[in-house]
């Protein structure tokens, strides 16, 4: 097994006299996909924003190709490489794709915006992901469906060299065709050596894309499983807390 | 493509290095013949991204009506009249086109003009400076206004509507203390004078047209040659020169016509106003802010989604303070075309003029909601309005007539708008 990218160990957040983590480790591989599962106010979401660097966790370790590092911003996880795709996207949607993809990061010359460069980079990427169902680079978001638009999100990550992606909810809003899209987008975003980490509810989705699920039930990790080797009830059974996961936890996730 | 299984290469890496030029599927909107193009324009249209087509629209069917209506419209006085009577509401709607971009407004660039002037004028005629130091402190009077207002919109977080409205109700009571009750001062200076007033030699006006069109063909294939550096697609470069040629012919006409005599009486009077090189500068330095510079990008995509700019590591508030320092400042500019055309300060200078200024952008078709617009849109909105003015002025038809004509177009040029949007589905939270 290959070395993860990122580690998190015995990670705790409270707020006040609210412990929503209780000690989380996690680990994300390259080339793989991870998934996230667990009720809500599990703590699904302060687990990502700790890693996006919005909300910085209150003690734990993380560690990135073996080296803690310290995630205080939303810079900090930028520059190791971990790129967030928000559920409500976070697009501008009187731009156009190539403009969102470099949004923050135009590149210029003369202090002119070089589009014939950027158009090019952002075409490549789209192209690099296999992307066939936008018309144009230079369509406004605005005229987008909602799994082009997801896809221009998980572009955008892309092509700020992710190495890590975080995808919160990818599917929730998409109609059946889209979701297999975005899902095989995430395959192949995986496949090129990116680590993935999903955060779902829908079950099949998760289980049709992940290596690994991870499940997370009131601030504890109860259960980190390979696909192959668990089933949707048993799954279900971890998030609701009906059933535990039998070996020993330390020992698979070392 | 084939998987990385290090830990330190990213994908968009191995995409660099994978290389390729466009992959089959993806079009960049450049491709194709003349026909190809103008069928995608038309498209565009036809799904709602209408541009200023309803102001040219605005414009044709206004000049055959005044036209028809008044054997004095469509002479060359009134022409050259028109353009000088535009200048300064282009300019004021330029400066606001910069914060209606962000969604937010400035009602007080109107009076904040007035301050800038009242500052102008107390320099240059009572304290004796020259008009261009008077003017460049009237500049930074309006500056430093602008800070103000971004300052209040972007850091205390108070909506602009208030924060202006609270200038537009407070600065004409600066003015009267500037200046002292109901004072009106005469602009001694020659210069500030002869920027509405007098023309270009003949000459001057050629030079004009040679620069316009210089700066075109420069323009075009400065863009084209970047494309082509980077290898990605151009437009046919037949069309490249009919653009080119569309405005060459147009400046051209205009120069003709403005450089007859245009008089009246035994004096000739001929050659392009000089107030219009100094507004057709401002429009373009503007434009190139606005499309071709990240901070121009940034401000649409600020004016579109504030969060989504925020967290791609925009600065939203430099973004918002810098917006309104612009507009606050070339209100000043505006202010003094008015000052020049109308020979004095007074106590009340401004007042009026600035929901003229946000009627000529909506008019445009720059959305009040923020993010959707051009910069050019505002500037035929104001020659669009600045004819109402003028045409029914021709006309001789009571003053109330002219402010409900005036009003009915600008409530026309929003619904037009509205529709357009409803169908191109641009439109979801908020609109």
């Amino acid at each position: 097994m290959v070395a993860p990218i990122i580690e998190l160990k015995d990670i705790r957040k409270g707020f006040g006299p609210v412990e929503v983590l209780k000690g989380v480790n996690l680990k994300i591989y390259p080339g793989q996909v991870s998934a996230l599962v667990g009720d809500n106010g599990a703590g699904k979401s302060t687990l990502i924003k700790g890693l996006a660097g919005v909300q910085p966790y209150d003690s734990g370790e993380v560690l990135v190709d073996g080296n803690a590092v310290h995630l205080g911003s939303p810079k900090d996880s930028s520059k190791l490489g971990i790129e967030v795709v928000y559920q409500d996207l976070a697009l501008c949607e009187n731009l156009d794709i190539v403009q969102n993809m470099f949004l923050g990061r135009e590149e210029t010359e003369h202090g002119m915006l070089n589009n014939g460069e950027m158009e090019k980079a952002a075409s490549r990427t789209l192209g690099s992901l296999s992307v066939r169902t936008v018309k144009s680079v230079r369509q406004k978001v605005s005229s987008l469906s909602g799994g082009q638009r997801q896809t221009v999100a998980i572009a955008r990550a892309v092509l700020q060299e992710a190495r890590v992606v975080i995808l919160d909810e990818p599917t929730a809003a998409l109609g059946v065709a889209q979701t297999e899209q975005v899902l095989n987008l995430v395959r192949r975003l995986a496949d090129s050596g990116v680590g993935v980490l999903i955060i779902s509810h829908n079950l099949a989705d998760v289980f049709q894309v992940a290596d690994h699920i991870n499940v997370l039930y009131l601030g504890s990790m109860v259960a980190q499983v390979e696909t192959k080797a668990t089933t949707n009830s048993d799954v279900i059974g971890y998030i609701t807390g009906l059933k535990t996961y039998e070996p020993d936890l330390e020992g698979a996730a070392r | 493509m084939t998987t990385t299984k290090g830990t330190d290469t990213s994908l968009a890496a191995a995409v660099d290095t994978a290389g390729g030029a466009t992959p089959p599927g993806i079009a960049t909107g450049y491709e194709g013949s003349i026909a190809d193009q103008l069928r995608g324009y038309v498209r565009r249209v036809r799904g709602g991204e209408m541009g200023m087509l309803p102001a040219i629209a605005g414009l044709i069917v206004l000049t055959i009506l005044f036209t028809a209506l008044s054997p004095y419209f469509l002479t060359r006085l009134n022409i050259a009249n028109l353009f000088t009577q535009s200048a300064s509401l282009a300019v004021l709607a330029v400066a606001l086109v910069f914060v209606i971009l962000l969604g937010e407004i400035d009602l007080s660039a109107g009076v904040t003009a007035g301050v800038g002037m009242g500052a102008f004028i107390l320099l240059d005629s009572v304290a004796n400076w020259d008009w261009l130091p008077s003017f460049l402190v009237g500049l930074l009077v309006g500056l430093a206004i602008g800070t103000f207002i971004g300052y209040f919109v972007a850091k205390v977080g108070i909506p602009s509507f208030v924060v202006t409205l609270g200038l537009f109700l407070g600065l004409p009571g600066l003015l009267l203390v500037m200046l002292g009750d109901g004072n009106t001062y005469r602009i001694q200076s020659p210069e500030v004078l002869a920027i509405m007033n007098n023309n270009l030699p003949l000459w001057g006006g050629w030079v004009m047209l040679v620069v316009v069109v210089l700066v075109s063909i420069a323009t075009a294939y400065y863009d084209r040659g970047r494309r082509v550096k980077a290898g990605v697609p151009v437009r046919p470069l037949g069309l490249l020169w009919i653009r080119i040629g569309v405005i060459a012919v147009a400046t051209l006409v205009f120069v003709l016509l403005l450089n007859q005599n245009r008089s009246v009486s035994v004096l000739p009077v001929e050659g392009v106003p000089i107030v219009v090189p100094i507004t057709l500068a401002i429009i373009w330095v503007g434009t190139q802010v606005l499309d071709r510079t990240r901070y121009g990008l940034h401000l649409y995509a600020v004016g579109g989604n504030p969060e989504a700019a925020r967290r791609a590591g925009i600065n939203v508030a430099a973004i918002r303070i810098s917006a309104f320092m612009i507009c606050s400042t070339l209100a000043i500019v505006s202010g003094l075309f008015t000052a020049s055309r109308i020979g004095t300060v007074g106590t009340s200078f401004g007042s009026t003029i600035v929901l003229n200024g946000v009627a000529a952008a909506v008019v445009g078709g720059v959305s009040l909601f923020g993010g959707r617009g051009r910069l050019i849109q505002a500037v035929v909105g104001a020659i669009l309005i600045s004819m109402i003015t003028n045409g029914l002025g021709l006309l001789q038809l009571p003053g109330g007539v002219n402010l409900l004509i005036t009003g009915g177009v600008l409530v026309l040029a929003a619904t037009v708008d509205a529709l357009s949007r409803k169908r191109s589905g641009a439109s979801l939270a908020r609109n």
